[in-house]
């Protein structure tokens, strides 16, 4: 996953954190031997003094591929028209110091476009549907414990689940369509506010935010199956 | 018969550029800012030194200073980092392109605030940059607050004293490791050239302060940073001039009165002392007197201290002459029986 995320970082031109919980950094976990990557690096749309000799020139922030993502040169290329100013005030296409309403709009437009491209190409989530009515989204460590708690509802309860694990933000077209499969969505997270559950909001259609409920600890333990599955009863009215 | 006589060619430098080729956008900063005249003193040393533009780095922070990059300099990359981090920034740039030339700019608030930490490791690492503070004792972005090196019972326009003492970036340099730390005066013309280009010839951290008045918010009576007390009170500890090693050039000095540094690429720093018996190389001798200047109430210029010996940063790492972006993978990624390996000691 690390591999992944820098080369997403060097594709989309932006930072990627890495998420991981205290449960994952400060405990000792098995895991099965890593696998040895097969891909080349990917780093981007990267210009060379080549590239630029045939050009003549390029805009750092022009959309020329429609996916919101610019061409860039890396520090050093030896050519008179390689470099460009990474400005944290406002700016044109081709980086230069604006104030102009239009060029600010066209910048705010491109990254939302460059935020749209990104569903697509992060890590897809692990997704385990049956014919279930009731859906059930987590993340990180609480997997282990919603498996366990799965298997507690289908034994004491009969209920079967489907289940969701996320794996990125910003969500990719699986998860839309895990919410519209399913008439009760349990988010299930460690985290006080429930955050994940409020970037689903912002996420979703509006029909679809309905369907979602949430079951948030911070008790500061692992998140335990036992928890899980009686707060999902006591929701299901059972 | 008449005669044409055509256009003389352009002056052009041992790379053949001319200084225009070493010149950025127009100025957005106050008519009469002592960045600007920084900036002029880094075109003309660039174009002296004949350095190529396209590869020097221009990181910088956030301030007025750190707008300045944009105005010299158009062929170099830059990068504005978040407040205070642009060390962070060259850091990583220089350790993945051992053969970029950084000059990053600073500001007093960037420096000896928001970014103090990040100043401090920098100055300890001996990465070879040009590390400049544009120093004018208040935030003038955000119309003139004090900065943590104005100095004690300086006021600003309002009246207001300042009660903190100040922070000597260049003292604080010096004891934390770098190699090449001076104070000059944006209007100092001659000095802050001769610096700067001594200061592209060193191998390692160069931490020049110069002193630049703000003059929206710092140049009125009572400032300390204002073009008529430096005037009034700056003491050059030298006559700075530098000879480069590309200019065949013999000049007669004495020993007696004149400290010569050779530089790595054997360029030589000539330092015309006016203070006898001050040492350059001297580290404790350095802070003593920059602490006797406070005392004294004397702004102090020249080049305090070269140290011309300790490795840099990049040859403490042995980084490698390739940079890291353009290495093939065979060189990147360890092969499938490393992993193997690594996997079966975890079993």
């Amino acid at each position: 996953m690390a591999g992944d995320a820098f080369d997403l970082a060097e594709q989309f031109q932006t930072l990627v954190f890495v998420m991981s919980d205290l449960d994952l950094g400060m405990n000792n976990w098995m895991s099965d031997p890593f696998k040895y990557p097969e891909k080349p690096i990917n780093r981007g749309k990267v210009l060379s003094k080549e590239d630029l000799d045939r050009l003549g020139g390029f805009a750092r922030y022009k959309d020329v591929d429609g996916d919101g993502i610019g061409y860039r040169t890396l520090p050093g290329t030896d050519h008179p028209a390689a470099a460009y100013f990474a400005r944290g005030s406002g700016h044109n296409e081709k980086a230069q110091y604006s104030e102009r309403p239009d060029d600010f709009e066209r910048n705010m437009e491109r990254l939302n476009r460059k935020f749209e491209t990104a569903r697509s190409f992060v890590p897809r989530p692990e997704v385990s549907t049956g014919n279930s009515k009731i859906g059930i989204i987590g993340y990180g460590t609480s997997h282990w414990g919603l498996i366990e708690s799965r298997d507690q509802l289908r034994q004491e309860y009969n209920i079967e689940t489907d289940y969701l694990r996320l794996r990125a933000y910003p969500f990719t077209r699986e998860v839309h369509d895990f919410v519209k499969q399913h008439d009760r969505v349990y988010v299930v997270e460690q985290n006080r506010d429930a955050q994940m559950l409020s970037l689903l909001k912002l996420d979703l259609e509006p029909a679809l935010v309905t369907r979602l409920r949430s079951i948030a600890h911070i008790h500061g333990l692992p998140l335990d199956a036992r928890s899980v599955t009686d707060e999902l009863m006591t929701m299901e009215g059972k | 018969m008449a005669t044409t006589t055509g256009t003389p060619p352009p002056k052009t430098n041992r790379v053949g550029l001319t200084v225009v080729d070493y010149r950025g956008g127009k100025t957005t900063l106050c008519a009469g800012c002592g960045h600007n005249a920084i900036s002029e003193r880094i075109i003309d040393a660039m174009y002296e030194m004949g350095v190529p533009p396209e590869r020097v780095i221009k990181p910088s922070g956030i301030g007025c200073s750190s707008k300045s990059p944009a105005y010299f300099m158009g062929r170099s990359h830059s990068f504005n980092a978040v407040h205070g981090r642009m060390p962070s920034v060259s850091t990583g740039a220089v350790l993945a392109n051992r053969h970029l030339i950084a000059l990053g700019v600073s500001g007093d608030g960037d420096t000896a605030s928001i970014g103090v930490g990040q100043f401090i490791h920098l100055m300890r690492r001996n990465l070879p940059i040009i590390y400049i503070i544009e120093d004018n004792g208040v935030y003038g972005l955000t119309k003139g607050q004090f900065s943590a090196t104005a100095d004690m019972g300086s006021t600003l326009k309002t009246g207001v004293i300042n009660d903190l003492p100040p922070i000597d970036t260049c003292a604080m340099a010096i004891t934390l490791g770098a190699t090449f730390v001076g104070r000059s005066f944006s209007g100092d013309k001659k000095q802050l050239h001769a610096m700067l280009k001594a200061a592209i010839a060193h191998k390692g951290t160069v931490m020049l302060d110069v002193v630049s008045p703000c003059v929206t918010f710092n140049d009125h009576e009572g400032s300390t940073k204002s073009y008529k007390y430096m005037k009034d009170h700056e003491e050059p500890l030298q006559e700075v001039s530098f000879v480069p090693a590309f200019e065949d050039i013999t000049v007669e000095y004495d020993p007696g009165t004149t400290v010569e540094v050779t530089m790595h690429d054997g360029s030589r720093l000539r330092l015309r002392k006016l203070e006898e018996d001050y040492d350059p190389t001297n580290r404790i001798k350095a802070i003593t007197r920059l602490n006797e200047a406070h005392e004294q109430g004397e702004v102090l210029t020249g080049v305090f201290y070269v140290n011309t010996k300790t490795p840099t940063f990049i040859d403490l790492l042995n980084m490698t002459e390739q940079p890291l972006a353009t290495l093939p993978e065979s060189a990147v990624r360890p092969g499938r029986e490393v992993l193997e390996q690594v996997m079966e000691e975890l079993r």
